[in-house]
């Protein structure tokens, strides 16, 4: 049996994205930084600069962004590349305090227009990967939308 | 004193299918043309920015097809603003003095490319978890954006493929030709919704070339009946936006560089007869028509609504059927759209003239950044 003190970190799940943080237990959360000369934020974890005020890498910090936000603008993808599963909602959401996030809205009611309405309050979960693995065989963990009211 | 720049010679081959032809030889077929209409040889020209983002080097490649004099060429990629930036190029080097005539080409051969987008290779795939990087869902979401803030509706803007594609009915070198009813636009297949497969331009095969020259140049070889002056030229990239570049900021670069083409021209959005702008998907039609100052804020709507942006209207826009229907070679579209610009200021465009066409604009935006204005009058 293994002792889960000793799990090493290279049989987690990795995070798809570099504002996905996972940490030792396996439990992801959003990473992202702001500019405290400006107050700008980004959805990264390895900006050089500030893309506004041009403050070098010592002025941005990093912080934990909310898991809520507004729905800015959405999009159903009826047609996609091939082996890609449709239908499927494309979204970018602002996420309180910021930054603004792009990602898949998913357990909308249905795939209608009405389903994914602009100004509506939306929550971030993450989620395997849909199964995908990179050629190592790793899994990854992905950010999701799903809607507050759902 | 400062010299005027104008283009005396321009072409756009028949964009469509060329599975049999390679880039180099679209590329030199439209040169030649250009060059013929210039009444110049490849020994005349001094310098080439050309431009492909499917082939490197071709600028080389076309000219090792029409001569290789052994000049100066400049291979450019800057996405769908390539043809255009090609133009801003030689317009720059003409104004500093070094060069006082000069080739630029824009060649794309994309057919069987697929839908185009994707996200940057990484270590799995991730279209549809993150969203979609597909051109029709990245635009869809800037046009809903749009609508959130304008009231626009889907059906404004299947109107404005129906409008272009009718153009296009009378541009034999269009792609589609056809006339698409609003029922047909809105009842095509939906790849992005709003966006149905009629609100989306079509990839094709294309190239388009132009001869640019120095005012003293064209004097000197007597070319002022053909010639048409480039009276702004201006490029922008996407300023600091809180969104971009999780989502494309289309608006604001437009935005830039319309205001300072405006102002090199010393011209207002009134003196403007028409305009070649890039819908590449047709809801972004609307937001140009705001981006470049064609109406107010949040007036685009009415624009499509009432047909001031038809042959005959206040501001006629893609009178050529636009990239909606003409097709959309990446790298050839910016010369293209000058192409058509050209045609309507000599008179030359036929049953879809502009009556009376003075001065006339072109626009393209690649994502990324990129965006270019460029404004022209008849010599």
């Amino acid at each position: 049996m293994r002792d889960p003190f000793m799990t090493s970190i290279t049989d987690l799940p990795r995070p798809a994205f570099p504002f996905i943080t996972i940490d030792d237990r396996g439990r992801p959360d959003l990473v992202a930084q702001r500019c405290t000369a400006c107050g700008s934020t980004y959805a990264d974890s390895q900006r050089v600069a500030c893309a506004r005020c041009g403050a070098r890498e010592a002025a941005l910090e990093t912080f934990t962004p909310a898991h809520e936000g507004t729905l800015h603008s959405a999009v159903i993808v009826r047609r996609g590349f091939p082996g890609v599963e449709v239908p499927f909602v494309s979204a970018v959401v602002d996420l309180d305090g910021g930054p603004t996030l792009k990602g898949t809205l998913r357990g909308t009611r249905g795939f209608e227009p009405e389903d994914v309405a602009t100004g509506q309050r939306v929550r971030v979960c993450f989620d395997d990967a849909l199964g995908r693995k990179d050629k190592e065989g790793n899994s990854y963990v992905a950010h999701y939308f799903e809607p507050v009211s759902a | 004193m400062s010299q005027d720049i104008y283009i005396v010679g321009i072409h756009m081959i028949d964009f469509g299918r060329y599975p049999h032809r390679t880039p180099a030889q679209l590329g030199a077929q439209a040169a030649l043309e250009a060059l013929d209409e210039a009444d110049v040889t490849i020994h005349d020209i001094q310098a080439v920015f050309s431009g492909s983002n499917y082939t490197t080097m071709i600028g080389q490649r076309i000219l090792q097809q029409i001569g290789q004099t052994g000049v100066q060429i400049i291979n450019l990629v800057n996405a769908c603003s390539t043809g255009a930036s090609a133009v801003r190029m030689a317009y720059t080097a003409i104004k500093a003095g070094e060069f006082d005539t000069v080739l630029c080409v824009g060649v794309e051969q994309m057919t069987g490319l697929g839908m185009l987008g994707g996200a940057a290779p990484g270590a799995i795939p991730t279209e549809g978890i993150l969203g979609s990087a597909t051109m029709p869902a990245v635009f869809g979401e800037s046009g809903i954006e749009y609508a959130a803030r304008t009231g626009a509706t889907q059906a404004d803007f299947a109107q404005v493929a129906v409008k272009n594609h009718h153009n296009a009915t009378m541009n034999p070198k269009a792609f589609l030709r056809k006339e698409t009813p609003l029922d047909m636009v809105l009842g095509a297949e939906t790849i992005a919704w709003p966006l149905t497969k009629l609100m989306c331009s079509v990839n094709v095969d294309g190239a388009a070339a132009a001869v640019i020259m120095s005012e003293e140049k064209v004097k000197q070889r007597g070319l002022m009946d053909r010639a048409i002056r480039i009276r702004g030229s201006a490029m922008a990239s996407a300023p600091w936006q809180e969104r971009d570049p999780i989502m494309h900021d289309v608006n604001g670069p437009t935005r830039l560089a319309a205001e300072k083409a405006y102002a090199m021209a010393g011209l207002e959005p009134r003196d403007i007869d028409l305009v070649e702008l890039h819908d590449c998907f047709a809801s972004v039609e609307l937001q140009h028509y705001e981006n470049l100052g064609l109406c107010g804020e949040g007036e685009g709507v009415r624009l499509i609504r009432d047909g001031s942006t038809e042959i005959g209207g206040a501001i006629p826009v893609n009178v050529s059927g636009g990239l909606l229907s003409k097709g959309h070679p990446i790298a050839a579209t910016g010369i293209a759209n000058m192409y058509e610009i050209a045609q309507h200021l000599r008179g030359h465009a036929g049953e879809r003239q502009v009556d009376g066409a003075k001065i006339g604009m072109t626009h393209v935006v690649g994502l990324g950044t990129s965006a270019a204005v460029h404004i022209f009058e008849k010599a």
